[in-house]
């Protein structure tokens, strides 16, 4: 047994065992509540920057599935669960959660009380943090924790989107999707719905970008700060009015900045797979997957052109915005799910509408 | 939508009395909604025959109807009350079928009632098992193959052409009565003809058997704005085969990823969406371990015993938001009452595992059949949790109470390797401790799996245990370092167990852990997984970092529960338990309740001011009483459970409040009690106590037989018997008990008589006794099987008079603080004590709601100090009331194969219902009614009794003729009711040629069986296949002349039914009546 230990910036140290790679890593420390889908929340992108602490205690029971990765590798910083599974069974799985963490290069921490790092995340917001096979020493991993950068002050999405653009076939609509880091549920979602879907990295500049002569654009989730993208932001306003859009979770930021609105960083988030969303048009209420450590800030939307489509009622958050006259919309959330559930894939049925109405 | 308006009272059906597959579920789900529906403002009205519950409580709805649950009764109340709406989804099948018949007949229509919530179209669609393939189809969701037939024909043709095995589900049933897996065609027509005949409609579904697969549920719920939400989601690990109500299952859901769960989930709200049901629902699914492919099996759209360990795994209150629904509030417009902040619209996630253990009744059904199926056998049910799943089962395992302090039991490490493999195919109740052994035995994941198709997931579990029982095993006490000893307590050992294993006592284990200070936190169950902060005080322990309990500045009490129902220890000691907590809380105290049984009131989580979800055991409830320094610990209303954990508490330094351990232990002990019972002067049957085989001889010669044989410590009679000669004592010695000098057995002089029984509150001084309770059936019969009636009607002053005399004297020579329960009997004039029992009874709440005095409240407060004078109680038996209440006993013997159904000492109810009215005929007609013992008016009666038994069965038969019976009998009863000039049409017995007395119970031939215990039980006895092919073919079966006698009556007295209005518990005493009615 390698002892293992998570350090917060506050001081707190949570002592436990390695089970994945060994070695020494920093990031954000944040909780995730889904109860399973485990694969999804390591391989999404949105995740980098950050040491994940599952809630849920029995991780890695069914084992790794290749087919359920939501990009080609693994973004956390560190993995952190209560009781990591070494007999993972179900007829799909490849390999054990430990071996994949292994091959990404994963410091991952079992054996831990993570409701209690998840009450002390809960009760004073996300924290920096250290995860730690190695140097053990308590001042040590302090002092480092608490100069671990900022996870605003970090540039992320060049590490997670792609360099160069490519294309995924399909007979309909071609949807153009700005990478900001990007599920591959996304693009299922849309290929799934006979979309050609023509993948672009964040710089690509709105020019570029109407000359694929797409019928409708996507801006993709992604991690870090809506603030650190303001080259997008700029791509984005210049792209409003011009072609359908729909955003989802840093795209969702992103569309509201560029529409003038202001984000703000959440105490410690939302991230999980059972938060209820109300659509405003309809009452009705959708039970939501959520990776989303900023909102768009629902004052800010005064005397703009959008209204607010969808809440957390939860918090009463904002969820999803809408433009009052131009066909633009977009959602905090993941209807493409993954993990979590499939309630809200209408959300991309609406968007192939939308495009449907401007085409005629 | 806000909650429609024009609805001002509402009627809820209860579930009646509990049977296997129908428990205490349904008193917390209607307790809930009752609830839920006055804090809306709502007038409730409530029917319900089963007096033992917190429901049928005055306080629980407006008016409350202890009457029989059939239309005819329901129509009457509704007649009476005139409600706006009723509500029907709460009372499990029984309420269903009410509704849907009372529905049927037009009384709603004509009284102008809305039936609420889920539509009934809904729920024939869900039911009927055609329209359910149709609808399942239509949306295109998979069903297993299947036909639904009439007859035993067409059940045969279907599977051969599928092939075996099958399944045979009896169209509206509960529990899957009738039910059952064939492999081959003789077992398919076997279980074809009797789940035709248990069906209401006479059918039975046949379909493919998916045996082996995942047996997955979602308990999900939909509001009349069609949203949607999963509560939560289980996996049994016993996959499909076995009725998940027999199943051990966990939640969440374990070994399926987010894609299969997605994929179950979205059928599940999908399939709720096309029913349309608003409420709860569960749907069950089968799913290909080696595959995407799945099946729907079942959907039930009403809460369910499912629902309620769903509500108690996640905190969730799924019938309190079903209730609110059916009134028209959407899920958004209600609040979570667990984080008081969010909204009932959210799906719970948990951070922790939860275990379901069943609780069988086959330690008291020796001969039982254990072997579990589709048909459910158990009568109650654990709930564990923990932070893994190793934890988690084996506090499952312990809180059942049935000896086991880990996954070990010595009958199951004595099988041979073939018995073990056989054990592990052919599940019975003890497959998982089979399961253990296998893998202490050194078998391969890939065997197990192969014969238990357990998933290997739960075997790799199971093996991380055994594991760890090796290396204690190998350590001893000294391999104990602080390091090992707190991973094998994080892992769930109990230390019990680990004592066992390392070959020390428990207490060196328990004082190794308080050394080294290893003792557990307590986290709480909050639906959000810590996301939120909650303020349901719900915990449980781990041995982790945090804790997370706050304790008050107030006095504070800790009340213990009573653990799984279970024969002998039903629901009525959560009913003490809880109003125990409710007379704490009203005094100013802080009520802390300990209980591991999910299907209760008292594990609600707004019930008591801090839940522990634990088990019933010294370890465990030790743990919590040094966590919460509680200024006292209640023991007297949970059942035999609390009262075997007083010695343990009161040695580790608590508090007992009320009768002191050692009065207890001179009550339970049996020389210390003789003693006592001398020195007061008050009789008792001549006995002894055996320690050895030799001494309980001694004691029956120097007595004579018959005597009344039992081992010391008992619960509900078990292992009890009358044995008539010394050939069977000896027998019983050798086969129903092991006499030690730890464990005597007591040997009693068998007095016939009448049995008599009174409850007491007792503050030392003053003994106030709020009834006497005749039993109908004479000593001899378990008096929790017994019709009891109050007050007395063949019972002269003189009696009563010393009764009371006896009474008193015991309950001040005992010091009882709190309650008594004294059983008495009548012989040749003489009054006996049989037995006094310091604590709340089975008979409390029945007692307690016909004469209104409310004895538990007056019973916590005695414990808390203060005197019954000061509440206006002088010593004595409380003035009776003009009302007489008849509580009868309920059986589920249809249920439990090879069981025999005759009347004993041993207890074998699992329930009761209560007739009431003014005068006794009547009150004794709804008993019969509500218990379902539907006696036929005419046909035809089988009469086979025993020697000693004819004098009494003559008058019987005249009964019986005069209501247009015709009798067939045996020949030696037909000899001697001819002597007595009956003219009786003689039938063969067994081995005589056909048609002999089973062909004609199996052709339906006979209506109404009277059959008494010859001597000896052995199954092969006609008698036994007698009485079990009447339960089999549900004809009604005396094995008591006396219960015949009282019902016959009942039956010639009440030919044309029953018309008097039903009057509601509100007015069984005066609106000022505080039940001190002194009689001076």
């Amino acid at each position: 047994m390698i002892n293992a230990v998570l350090a917060l910036e506050d001081g707190t140290l949570y002592h436990g065992e390695a089970f994945a790679a060994l070695g020494e890593n920093w990031g954000e420390v944040v909780f995730n509540t889904s109860m399973t889908g485990y694969e999804g929340v390591l391989t999404d992108p949105s995740y980098c920057g950050q040491i994940v602490v599952m809630t849920y205690p029995l991780i890695g029971n069914y084992g790794i599935n290749e087919a359920d990765f939501e990009s080609k590798r693994c973004f956390v910083r560190g993995f952190v669960v209560r009781d990591a599974s070494r007999f993972p069974n179900n007829w799909r799985s490849t390999e054990t959660l430990a071996d994949y963490l292994r091959k990404e290069n994963v410091v991952g921490l079992t054996g831990v009380d993570t409701r209690a790092i998840t009450r002390r995340i809960r009760n004073h917001g996300v924290m920096r943090g250290i995860i730690s096979t190695e140097n053990l020493d308590p001042g040590y991993l302090l002092d480092k924790a608490r100069g671990v950068p900022d996870l605003s002050e970090q540039e992320l999405i060049s590490q997670v989107a792609t360099d160069v653009p490519f294309t995924v076939p399909g007979n309909g609509y071609r949807v153009v999707l700005i990478d900001m880091g990007a599920k591959l549920n996304i693009i299922r979602c849309l290929n799934e719905r006979g979309c050609e879907v023509v993948v672009v990295p964040p710089k690509t500049s709105a020019d570029e970008i109407l000359a694929l002569k797409p019928d409708g654009i996507m801006i993709s989730n992604g991690p870090g700060d809506p603030m650190n993208a303001p080259d997008t932001t700029e791509t984005i306003k210049r792209l409003i009015g011009k072609k359908p859009i729909f955003g989802i979770c840093l795209g969702h930021q992103l569309l509201a900045l560029a529409l003038g609105a202001r984000t703000y960083k959440l105490k410690f988030g939302h991230r999980g797979a059972n938060h209820p969303v109300k659509d405003l048009a309809t009452g009705r209420v959708y039970i939501t997957a959520h990776n989303h450590g900023f909102a768009v800030a629902e004052d800010s939307l005064a005397g703009l052109d959008i209204e607010v489509s969808h809440v957390n009622l939860n918090d009463m958050t904002v969820e999803g915005i809408r433009h009052k006259f131009l066909p633009v919309f977009a959602v905090q959330y993941h209807p493409e799910a993954a993990p979590g559930p499939k309630d809200s894939e209408y959300l991309f049925d609406e968007f192939l509408e939308l495009i449907a109405r401007e085409a005629r | 939508m806000p909650r429609d308006t024009s609805l001002k009272k509402v009627m809820v059906i209860g579930s009646g009395p509990i049977i296997i597959g129908q428990a205490a579920e349904f008193d917390y789900a209607g307790t809930q909604a009752c609830r839920a529906l006055r804090e809306e403002g709502l007038e409730v009205v409530l029917i319900n025959s089963n007096p033992a519950t917190i429901m049928t409580d005055a306080n629980m709805a407006d008016r409350v109807y202890i009457e029989p649950l059939t239309p005819e009764f329901v129509s009457r109340v509704i007649a009476q009350e005139r409600p706006d709406g009723l509500l029907p989804t709460l009372g499990g099948q029984t309420g269903l079928n009410l509704a849907k018949q009372v529905a049927e007949s037009g009384i709603l229509e004509k009284y102008g009632v809305r039936l609420l919530g889920t539509p009934l179209e809904t729920i024939r669609r869900a039911e009927d098992r055609e329209e359910f393939k149709n609808l399942l189809s239509r949306i295109n969701e998979p069903v297993p193959e299947s036909v639904i037939v009439s007859n035993v024909e067409d059940a045969l043709a279907f599977a051969r052409e599928i092939g075996f095995p099958v399944v045979v589900r009896p169209a509206y049933t509960l529990g899957g009565t009738g039910g059952g897996i064939a492999y081959n065609e003789r077992e398919l027509a076997e279980t074809a003809s009797r789940g035709i005949k248990h069906s209401i409609i006479n059918q039975i579904l046949v379909e493919r058997c998916v045996i082996g697969w995942k047996e997955i549920e979602y308990e999900v719920m939909r509001d009349g704005a069609d949203n949607c939400i999963t509560v939560c989601n289980m996996e049994n690990i016993d996959p499909m085969g076995i009725h998940t109500g027999d199943s051990i299952v966990v939640a969440p859901v374990q070994t399926l990823s987010d894609k299969e769960h997605q994929m179950l989930r979205s059928a599940a709200l999908k399939i709720i969406r096309a029913l349309g049901v608003e409420g709860g629902c569960n749907v069950q699914f089968a799913l290909d371990p080696e595959s995407f492919q799945y099946y729907v099996i079942e959907v039930n759209p009403r809460v369910s015993r499912s629902s309620a360990l769903a509500s108690k795994a996640t905190g969730y209150p799924i019938a309190k938001v079903a209730a609110k629904i059916a009134i028209g509030l959407n899920l958004d417009e209600i609040k979570n009452a667990v984080t008081g902040k969010t909204y009932a619209c959210f799906e719970p996630t948990i951070d922790y595992v939860v275990t379901k253990f069943p609780r069988w009744p086959f330690d008291k059904f020796a001969s039982a059949n254990r072997f579990l199926g589709t048909q459910m056998k158990s009568t109650g049910e654990v709930m564990a949790i923990g932070r893994t799943l190793e934890a988690s089962l084996l506090k499952a395992v312990r809180s059942l109470e049935i000896g086991a302090s880990g996954l070990y039991l010595p009958e199951v490490s004595g099988l041979s390797d073939d018995q073990l493999a056989g054990k592990l195919r052919r599940a019975d109740d003890q497959r998982l401790f089979a399961v253990a052994e296998a893998i202490r035995r050194g078998w391969t994941f890939e065997q197990i799996n192969e014969l238990s198709a357990i998933d290997k997931f739960f075997l790799a579990k199971i093996k991380n245990i055994v594991d760890l029982e090796k290396e204690i095993s190998v350590g001893g006490l000294a391999g104990l370092t602080p390091e090992f000893l707190r991973k094998t307590k994080r892992a769930g050992f109990s230390d019990a167990e680990i004592a066992r294993l390392a070959g020390a006592s428990e207490r060196a284990v328990r004082e190794l852990r308080a050394r080294h200070a290893i003792r557990p936190v307590y986290k709480m169950v909050d639906t959000c997984a810590a996301e939120f902060e909650a303020v349901t005080p719900y915990y449980y322990s781990a041995y982790e970092d945090a804790d997370e309990v706050e304790t008050g500045e107030r006095k504070r009490v800790v009340v213990l529960g009573s653990g799984p129902i279970r024969i002998g220890q039903g629901i009525e000691f959560d009913y003490c338990s809880v109003h125990s907590v409710w007379a704490l809380r009203q005094q100013g105290y802080e009520a802390v309740i300990i209980n591991c049984n999910p299907e209760t009131v008292s594990t609600d989580f707004d019930t008591a001011d801090r839940l522990y979800f634990e088990p019933l055991v010294a370890e465990d409830v030790l743990n919590i009483l040094h966590r919460e320094r509680p200024d006292g610990v209640v023991v007297q209303f949970g059942g035999q459970t609390a009262i075997n954990l007083a010695g343990a508490v009161h040695e580790a330094g608590f508090e007992i409040l009320g009768t002191s351990v050692a009065d207890i232990d001179r009550a339970e002990d049996r020389e210390r009690f003789d003693k006592l019972l001398g020195e007061l002067d008050i009789p008792r049957p001549p006995g002894g106590t055996g320690y050895s085989v030799d001494d309980a001889l001694t004691i029956a010669r120097r007595i004579g037989f018959p005597v009344l044989v039992r081992p010391s410590y008992v619960l509900g009679g078990r292992a009890m018997e009358i044995v008539y000669n010394e050939h069977d004592l000896l027998n019983y010695m050798a086969s129903a008990v092991k006499v030690t000098p730890e464990h005597p057995v007591l040997v009693d002089k068998y007095l016939i008589g009448k049995e008599l029984e009174v409850d007491a509150v007792s503050d030392g001084e003053t003994v106030v006794i709020p009834g006497i309770m005749e039993h109908v059936e004479r000593a001899g019969v378990h008096s929790g099987d017994s019709i009891a009636v109050l007050p007395p009607q063949h019972l002269d002053e003189q009696v009563k008079a010393q009764m009371v005399e006896y009474t008193v004297r015991l309950a001040r020579a005992l010091n009882v603080k709190g309650l008594v329960n004294i059983q008495y009997v009548l012989h040749n004039g003489g009054l006996y004590v049989l037995e006094v029992n310091p604590r709340s009874s089975r008979t409390v709440p029945y007692l307690s709601k016909i004469t209104g005095v409310p004895m538990v409240n007056l019973a916590t407060r005695v414990i808390l100090g203060t005197k019954l004078t000061d509440l206006g109680f002088k010593t004595g038996l409380v003035k009776e009331t003009p009302l007489i209440g008849v509580k009868a006993p309920v059986f589920s013997f249809a249920k439990l194969l090879d069981v025999d159904v005759a009347l004993g000492p041993e207890m074998k109810s699992t329930g009761e219902v209560m007739g009431v009215a003014e005068d006794y005929a009547s009150a004794l007609y709804k008993a019969s009614v509500a218990a379902g013992y539907g006696v036929p008016h005419k046909g035809t009666a089988l009469v086979t009794v025993a020697d000693k038994d004819k004098d009494d069965a003559v008058a019987i038969v005249h009964s019986l003729l005069k209501l247009g019976f015709e009798i067939y009998a045996t020949d030696g009863t037909a000899t001697m009711l001819e002597q007595d000039g009956i003219e009786v049409k003689r039938v063969r017995k067994l081995g005589q040629g056909s048609p002999n007395i089973i062909d004609l119970i199996m052709g339906n031939k006979i209506h109404l069986i009277i059959n008494t215990l010859t001597r000896g039980k052995a199954p092969e006895r006609d008698g036994f296949r007698i009485r079990r092919a009447a339960v089999e073919m549900g004809v009604p079966c005396f094995t008591s002349l006396d219960t015949a006698n009282v019902v016959l009556d009942v039956m010639t007295a009440i030919k044309t039914g029953y018309d008097k209005p039903p009057v509601p518990l509100q007015e069984y005493v005066g609106p000022e009546d505080t039940g001190a009615r002194n009689s001076e």
